[in-house]
């Protein structure tokens, strides 16, 4: 569970530029929570900070994001602030890329892709089994053992953007950040990956945040939606409600933008 | 199957680049104001060699063989171009008769390798790991004298550092040989480390040259591949610093040095032989300038045809290992 | 005013390298007027003078100023070093061009063209040119002999760029609003390649200037004339440095490290600065 308590966010320290405007929200475990709103919304810069990467000068200026995790095979509890998420990287916390055609080493094999950045509870063994469990775990949701041999440039958008879903996934985080997972895909992939997504949220039972403009997407998965604008949530909660009867301006305006949505929300969980 | 085709192309291209530098090679002495063939047997005869009328016929018929110059322009051409590329035979050195002087240019052709890719590789390694790491954070204090210090070794020509070089630590400081003698008796550790200690200064003029230039290029390879997504992905995953510089940073930032390589050793040995002149390192180098000094157009014309097909058979080379080390050309 | 544009916001090394080549061209094109007698002439001054107020670097053990000596050599190298460059751009300019332009079998065979100049090295062709005809080139000789060797490096540039260009969306609508080749060329084409000419050609007069040196530090280039290699291969010929005579060696190498480190800082500099404003546009 994340609780992010009034937390501002920006970037330069001399001359600081908000980009996140004292923002209150909880992550529950067992739950998909999307975050919507167009570029330049603060949408991207609050997952930063939940996510801890406080690189490139963005810094929290006040407010505190506190990450609790329980992990269900030791039952050992991990309570720390985001800045120091940075030790549960690939670990209690992992995130999944926009799978543009750099995101992965153009000069490695994915397999090693794979590897790189597992936790060492994962890596112990020989290479043989890991690899083994690794081609079944990508066999789960329909890639070939084969892509583990590949090289970046050969797999198709929908391929790479699979394979980073499962990189995420393959260490049993209690929290996934996904940024814009889904955009530049084709809406049939689009469908394929945030399925999988569910899948694996549903089997991991922990905490899934989807950030994306294409509010398309919420509908179809997340349970719980925040709408940002201007740094700020300008509404929030479950994503059926939103859409069924929005209350502030600005999501009238985004949901009416979008076009006509037929047929049934996906119902993820039972 | 791709590669197989691009492989047979880049032969092709091979053969007529090789065929078109002896055509250059062909045609420079006809281009000449001097008959070659008199000019250079004045020269003989200026070294106070004797001769009697017989063997200057001898030798003149030998340097018109030599230069191909009976029979028709079509039918030198063709006879040149044949007897380069197929036999591999310049006839006999005039200066050290009757040596060949393929024999000559291949005692010569390791110590000219031997240099060049030792010093070229070490450079490479320092230049690598200095770039690198200047690349990485190169708004740091080291990062940017390191900087300074390579642009202001990279345009200085091998010849004038090794003339610098050489006035310091064999003039003001006697410290190295002026000139290379190599003692010792063949595969003894005295003979290993006299050609050590005489090629050091030769070696040190092209290191640290060809150093400076890869400081400048993987530095600048590396500020900009620190920004890919690719290397942000890495960091986020928690990979440290290390792993990412040698495991995602360097391997893309030497690629691209490849083919700068190839386009970069005519300069490279262009250089190396006037550094070995300067030391007397008896290198191709060496032999070039004692074809000229003694009139030796046989050597002459051997040591430089070979020079340009060394040259255009080493960047052949690198154009073929280029696809076989980037996975985006291999595996298409 | 576009050409002073281009200096906005340039890096600090085309100053400094502007800076640097500005005073070397200062001291070879307008000094050389004012030397009191022909410095290359044996025994105008006193031999072997420690530098001193009337010779400001000294003399050589021939009784040459080398203050003047080197203006001499500075204006010599620089003359052959612009010469160089600019029939290697000029030719390179106009067949990069034609050759990213036109497309197809011209294309074809001027690419292999480049390729193959690029990769046959020029020193020993030089060396042999020198061989043949009896022991020395004159310098006009080894400028066009430099200029055909040295074109291919703009030529390539040029044709790369020449070749993007083609795509751009502007060139088209050029094309389809009925401007002729030419107009394209002169009009949106070359404002495009001129940065990067001018970095090339920057480069060009550094290596047509060592290249020549190269010839001459072993004695092959033109006797007649002082260059900066010719300079070194007299004082090491002299015996200058057995006499310690350090500064007659010294005085062309400073010179050429300064001016080429100068043009270096100058060529890259521009090429930064091409690729920032390209980006930009």
């Amino acid at each position: 569970m994340i609780t992010v308590d009034t937390v501002t966010v920006g970037y330069g320290t001399t001359a600081f530029v908000k980009a996140v405007d004292a923002v209150t929200l909880t992550i529950n475990d067992n739950e998909i929570l999307g975050i919507a709103g167009e570029s330049g919304s603060g949408k991207s810069t609050l997952m930063r900070a939940i996510y801890g990467d406080f690189s490139t000068g963005l810094r929290i200026a006040g407010g505190t994001v506190t990450g609790r995790f329980e992990d269900e095979r030791t039952g050992v509890v991990t309570e720390a602030q985001s800045r120091d998420f940075g030790k549960l990287w690939w670990d209690q916390i992992s995130y999944i890329p926009q799978g543009s055609m750099s995101v992965l080493n153009p000069l490695m094999r994915v397999e090693k892709q794979v590897v790189d950045g597992l936790p060492k509870r994962e890596r112990e063994g020989d290479r043989a089994a890991l690899r083994a469990r690794i081609a079944k775990f990508l066999e789960g949701f329909g890639l070939h053992e084969s892509v583990l041999d590949a090289y970046p440039h050969q797999l198709s958008g929908g391929m790479r953007q699979r394979v980073l879903v499962a990189i995420a996934a393959f260490v049993n985080p209690r929290l996934i950040l996904a940024d814009e997972p889904t955009t530049a895909l084709d809406v049939v992939v689009q469908k394929k990956i945030l399925l999988m997504m569910v899948e694996i949220q549903r089997r991991l039972r922990n905490s899934l945040v989807l950030v994306s403009h294409d509010l398309g997407v919420h509908y179809q998965i997340t349970d719980r939606l925040a709408v940002m604008h201007r740094g700020k949530i300008v509404e929030m909660g479950p994503t059926a409600e939103i859409f069924a009867n929005p209350k502030h301006e600005y999501t009238q305006t985004l949901i009416a933008s979008l076009p006509r949505i037929d047929g049934e929300r996906r119902e993820a969980r039972a | 199957m791709r590669l197989l085709r691009y492989i047979a192309g880049r032969l092709v291209v091979y053969l007529l680049v090789v065929v078109f530098g002896l055509t250059v090679l062909f045609f420079v002495p006809r281009l000449g104001p001097t008959d070659p063939i008199e000019a250079m047997l004045a020269k003989v005869a200026s070294q106070g060699a004797y001769m009697d009328a017989s063997q200057v016929d001898r030798l003149r018929e030998s340097l018109a063989d030599t230069f191909g110059l009976s029979g028709t322009l079509l039918e030198q051409y063709w006879a040149f171009i044949k007897r380069i590329l197929l036999t591999g035979d310049f006839g006999p050195s005039l200066s050290m008769y009757p040596t060949p002087v393929m024999e000559l240019i291949m005692n010569a052709l390791p110590w000219t390798f031997g240099l060049l890719l030792t010093s070229t590789l070490i450079a490479w390694v320092l230049g690598n790991f200095v770039g690198l790491l200047s690349g990485w954070k190169p708004e740091g204090t080291s990062s940017r004298v390191m900087e300074g210090i390579a642009i202001c070794l990279y345009p200085i020509p091998y010849y004038i550092l090794a003339l610098v070089l050489s006035i310091l630590f064999s003039y003001v400081w006697k410290i190295f040989p002026l000139t290379t003698t190599i003692r010792g008796a063949p595969w003894s550790w005295d003979l290993v480390t006299s050609i050590l200690w005489n090629s050091f200064l030769p070696g040190a003029s092209i290191v640290i040259v060809v150093f400076g230039w890869w400081v400048i290029s993987v530095k600048a390879q590396t500020t900009a591949i620190k920004e890919e997504e690719f290397v942000r992905y890495a960091r986020l995953k928690g990979l440290g610093d290390g792993r990412i510089l040698t495991h995602y940073v360097l391997p893309n930032a030497i690629l691209p040095q490849i083919t700068f390589l190839a386009l970069q050793i005519g300069l490279m040995f262009n250089g190396s032989l006037i550094t070995e002149i300067l030391f007397d390192y008896p290198g191709l180098g060496l032999l070039i300038y004692s074809a000229v000094l003694q009139g030796d157009f046989n050597l002459l014309m051997g040591t430089i045809s070979l020079s340009v097909i060394a040259v255009a058979t080493a960047t052949m080379v690198i154009d073929l290992i280029y696809p076989l080390i980037d996975p985006r050309i291999r595996h298409r | 005013m576009r050409f002073l544009k281009f200096f906005e916001n340039a890096p600090f090394r085309l100053y400094l390298g502007i800076a640097l080549v500005a005073l070397f061209v200062l001291v070879g094109v307008i000094l050389p007027w004012f030397a009191p007698s022909d410095p290359l002439t044996w025994y105008t001054a006193p031999r072997n003078q420690n530098p001193s107020a009337t010779y400001l670097l000294g003399t050589t053990s021939l009784g040459q100023d080398i203050f003047w000596l080197l203006t001499w050599a500075l204006r010599n190298s620089l003359i052959l070093g612009l010469t160089v460059a600019f029939f290697s751009t000029v030719i390179g300019v106009f067949l990069g061009l034609a050759a990213g332009y036109a497309g197809g079998w011209v294309d074809r065979v001027l690419s292999f063209l480049m390729d193959a100049l690029l990769c046959i090295p020029t020193l020993p062709i030089l060396i042999l040119m020198a061989a043949l005809f009896g022991g020395q080139l004159a310098l006009p000789i080894i400028g066009i002999a430099l200029a055909l060797f040295n074109w291919p490096y703009p030529a390539r540039q040029v044709r790369a760029v020449a070749l993007t260009m083609r795509e751009r969306e502007f060139i088209n609508v050029a094309w389809f609003s009925g401007e002729s080749s030419v107009r394209i060329l002169v009009r949106h084409i070359f404002p495009y390649i001129a940065g990067w000419s001018a970095a090339n050609f920057i480069n060009t007069v550094l290596v047509g200037i060592s290249t020549e040196s190269a010839l001459a530090v072993i004695g092959l280039s033109s006797a007649q004339q002082a260059t900066l290699g010719t300079m070194i291969y007299w004082a090491i010929n002299y015996q200058a440095l057995l006499a310690e005579r350090y500064i007659w060696v010294g005085a062309p190498v400073v010179a050429i490290v300064l001016m080429f480190i100068g043009l270096f800082l100058v060529s890259s500099g521009l090429s930064m600065q091409s690729a920032a404003r390209r980006m930009s546009v």
